[in-house]
Parts: structure tokens; C-alpha cells; sequence
């Protein structure tokens, strides 16, 4: 197993997945987009190559589908995740796509359901869920991306210019179009997440898959952010129901708590004093 | 979740700030962590007569300093140096099993604040500089007792 690093904005090369190629390589798996800091990959390009050297091509796309296009054979994907829940399905159903000729064994035995690719009753009522809500969330999916781009990018923009001592996390251009995420310099990102949850806004620091976890975010530390700024971590998703208003109100009390955490913060005395390299 | 009294003391804090010509200071944690503690004491006749912090961290982080705040001011040295992390914990009816550590802060920050004190004044003892110098992440989320019970788990 090879795994590749990837660059401060999170992006991994088709040179990189290329040079990485040994003989012996079977399977190429490349997250379609990250879900901390929304950073896509240049899928359709690694797709080209891997097909070129005959080798299978799976991606994780269950932050992308429905979020962005996605053309399956004109990227060359052999075989990718989906999960309904993140384009406003059912939650507990998610799918794999497989190329026709690809043959996969069965990890799930003792029945011949989906021709014997998966043992166990199909849960159809969450099936049709999944289908039909791919359907309403790809039907307007340019203007949808439109919408939430300008929440997004105003929110960004306004963000980078007003609070001090913060950093976009992800790459500026190349991510999804309702990910924003920045790290804060100085203070603690749960405490962000409870004073704007106080104000009736929901925010994340990480995934929830580590909520549980105390250490920093392991994207942020990929990234090559320090222990101490990737804990200052802020992640905002935007989507369907979230309107002008919403970012006028972000903007509004975001930078009081930036500020009123700051001003609590011992960490934050010494910039005050001007004696600090930030 | 954190209790109502945690929340409270992490949205309206006492005693946030730095004093100045402070007698004792104690700084406790590191950035790394995702907390640090910095407690300012004044005292008198060797009764602490006034506390004030500075924190980087989580509520609980910010709670449990505010209410160490509280819990030493009044106290001789001898009497807040007693004040262990679970006594600051109860006082905030209790913090989530994986918010421990926070308490263990506050009780090393009163504890690095009182050495400062005591080093300034030439009361220090020989064997009084134990617990509160550079610890690892994982020494303060493991070590005292975290017996502490909550119904909440999260």
C-alpha cells in the first residue's frame, strides 16, 4: 500500500499517482473531494492515466456526488462510493458504482441478492430514497452551485478580510462549492463552535467522525498546519436552506467571538504587545 | 453536553484579564494541546485576594478557570493549594468524562500561580515544584482519576 501526500491546499498530481505506479499495482483509490476542507482532486485526469496503464480506478465521491458534476466514464472511474445522506437522502444507504466488465468479489456471503454481489434484503424504501433524491439534487445542479458559491465566496472573502490572523483552509478555486473552512490564530475552535451555536449557528471544527476525539484535525495536520492554529479550526457548510441573510448574520457575529476568544486568550497577549512572529 | 453551570461560566466568565504586579503567575498546558492556562494572583497576608486568568481552550477549559477564579479568591495558600481538579469539576455539576483533563489545568494552574508566589518570596521548599511543569498531551488526559461519572456520553 502507497500512500501519497498531499500539498498545502490539500491537492494531490497526476505525476504524484503516476510515479507511485508499481508493477505490481492492482487498485488506485483517490478521494473524489475532501469533506473538512473541500479541496477536489484532479480526477479526471489521474482517471486518464490509470486507464492507460490498465489499472482499476476507484473514488470516494460520497462528498462530491451531488454536490458536483460528475461524468463517470469521461473520468475513467472504474468503481465509486456514493452515500445518500449527503445530497439530502435517506441516511443508511449509500451505493457503488461498477463499471461494466468490472468483476468484484463478494464480501457479504450467504445470499444471492444483487446478483450475488451483496448478500442480505435490499432496503428498498431507502434505495428509491437514494435514487430519487440524486435525481432532485442533479436536476438543477448548476443554478443550485451558483447559489451557494456566492454565499460561499462572500463569505470567504469577507471573512479573510475583516478578522486578523486567520487562514483559508483548502484550495481557494478548486473546492466544493458549499465548503468553507479557516483556522482562526490564537484561540480554541470548540469554543467558536459553542458561541456561534449560542447564536443559532451550526459549525463544525472537524468531521464528526472524530468529534470525539481531542487531538486536531488529521486533514489540517496534512496540510501541514501547525498543532496549535489547526485547533483553531472553523468549518462551514453551506446548502439548500441557507440564504443571504444567513452569511449577513455569520459575518456579523463572527468576528465579535474571533475577537471576545482572542482577548481571553494568553496566546493572543503577546501579538497585542507587537512582540510576535505570526 | 456540558451542564448549564459549565455554559455559563464559559459564556459570562469571571475574572477574565491579568492583574498587574501580580504576586504569583502560573501558566500551565501548551498550544499543542488545544489548551493553555495562565493564572494571575494577588496576595495579601497569605490570603489570595484577587484572581484573574487568561485561557486558550475549549468551554470546559474556559469553565473550569473561571471557576477556579472563584473557588481560591478569599482562601489562604494553604487552603487553595488543597483545591484538587475534581472539587473544580463539582462545582460545575460535573464535566464530560473527556473533558477531565480541563480540571486538571485549573488545579495545576492554582498550583504553578502559588509556587510563583512562593518562589518570589522565598517560601519555596525543596520538593514543592512537582506537578506543574511541561507534561505531554497524554499525561494530562490520563493521569489524577477520572472516575468522574457522567450520565452524558458523547
Amino acid at each position: 500500500m502507497t500512500y501519497l501526500p498531499v500539498d498545502e491546499n490539500g491537492l494531490i498530481t497526476p505525476q504524484q499517482v503516476a510515479e507511485a505506479i508499481r508493477p505490481n499495482t492492482i487498485l488506485i483509490t483517490i478521494r473524489f473531494a475532501n469533506n473538512e476542507i473541500g479541496t477536489i482532486q484532479p480526477i479526471a485526469e489521474i482517471g486518464k492515466l490509470v486507464r492507460e496503464k490498465g489499472i482499476y480506478f476507484h473514488t470516494d465521491a460520497v462528498q462530491a456526488i451531488g454536490n458536483i458534476a460528475i461524468n463517470v466514464k469521461d473520468m475513467n472511474i472504474d468503481l465509486m462510493s456514493m452515500s445518500a445522506h449527503k445530497f439530502y437522502g435517506p441516511k443508511g444507504v449509500g451505493g457503488l458504482y461498477i463499471r461494466k466488465g468490472v468483476k468484484l468479489v463478494s464480501f457479504m456471503h450467504g445470499g444471492a441478492q444483487e446478483r450475488g454481489r451483496r448478500a442480505s434484503t435490499e432496503n428498498i424504501a431507502a434505495i428509491v430514497g437514494f435514487g430519487k433524491a440524486i435525481e432532485l439534487a442533479t436536476a438543477n445542479l448548476d443554478e443550485y452551485n451558483k447559489k451557494i458559491m456566492a454565499l460561499r465566496d462572500r463569505t470567504i472573502d469577507e471573512v479573510m478580510k475583516n478578522i486578523p490572523f486567520v487562514k483559508l483552509n483548502g484550495h481557494r478555486e478548486k473546492r466544493l462549492p458549499g465548503n468553507a473552512n479557516f483556522s482562526f490564530q490564537f484561540i480554541e475552535g470548540e469554543s467558536l463552535l459553542l458561541m456561534l451555536d449560542m447564536k443559532g449557528i451550526a459549525a463544525s471544527s472537524g468531521s464528526a467522525c472524530t468529534s470525539g476525539s481531542l487531538d486536531p484535525s488529521h486533514v489540517l495536520l496534512a496540510i501541514g498546519l501547525p498543532h496549535e492554529i489547526a485547533h483553531g479550526s472553523l468549518r462551514l457548510t453551506f446548502g439548500d436552506d441557507n440564504t443571504d441573510e444567513d452569511v449577513n448574520k455569520l459575518l456579523e457575529v463572527l468576528p465579535v467571538i474571533v475577537e471576545r476568544l482572542r482577548e481571553m486568550s494568553p496566546l493572543y497577549e503577546n501579538v497585542k504587545r507587537g512582540n510576535v512572529n505570526v | 453536553m456540558y451542564s448549564e453551570k459549565v455554559m455559563d461560566h464559559f459564556m459570562n466568565p469571571r475574572n477574565v484579564g491579568e492583574i498587574e504586579n501580580a504576586d504569583g503567575i502560573g501558566e500551565v498546558g501548551n498550544a499543542k494541546c488545544g489548551d493553555i492556562m495562565k493564572m494571575y494572583l494577588k496576595i495579601e497576608n497569605n490570603i489570595i485576594v484577587d484572581a484573574k486568568f487568561k485561557t486558550f481552550g475549549c468551554g470546559a477549559a474556559v469553565a473550569t478557570s473561571s471557576m477556579s477564579t472563584e473557588l481560591v479568591v478569599g482562601k489562604t495558600v494553604d487552603e487553595a493549594l488543597q483545591i484538587t481538579n475534581k472539587a473544580v469539576a463539582e462545582a460545575l455539576d460535573g464535566l464530560p468524562p473527556a473533558k477531565m483533563h480541563c480540571s486538571n489545568l485549573a488545579e495545576e494552574a492554582i498550583r504553578a500561580a502559588i509556587e510563583d508566589y512562593k518562589r518570589k518570596n522565598g517560601l519555596l521548599d525543596e520538593c514543592d515544584c512537582a506537578t506543574a511543569c511541561g507534561r505531554r498531551c497524554d499525561d494530562i488526559h490520563h493521569d489524577h482519576d477520572h472516575e468522574f461519572n457522567e450520565d452524558d456520553e458523547e
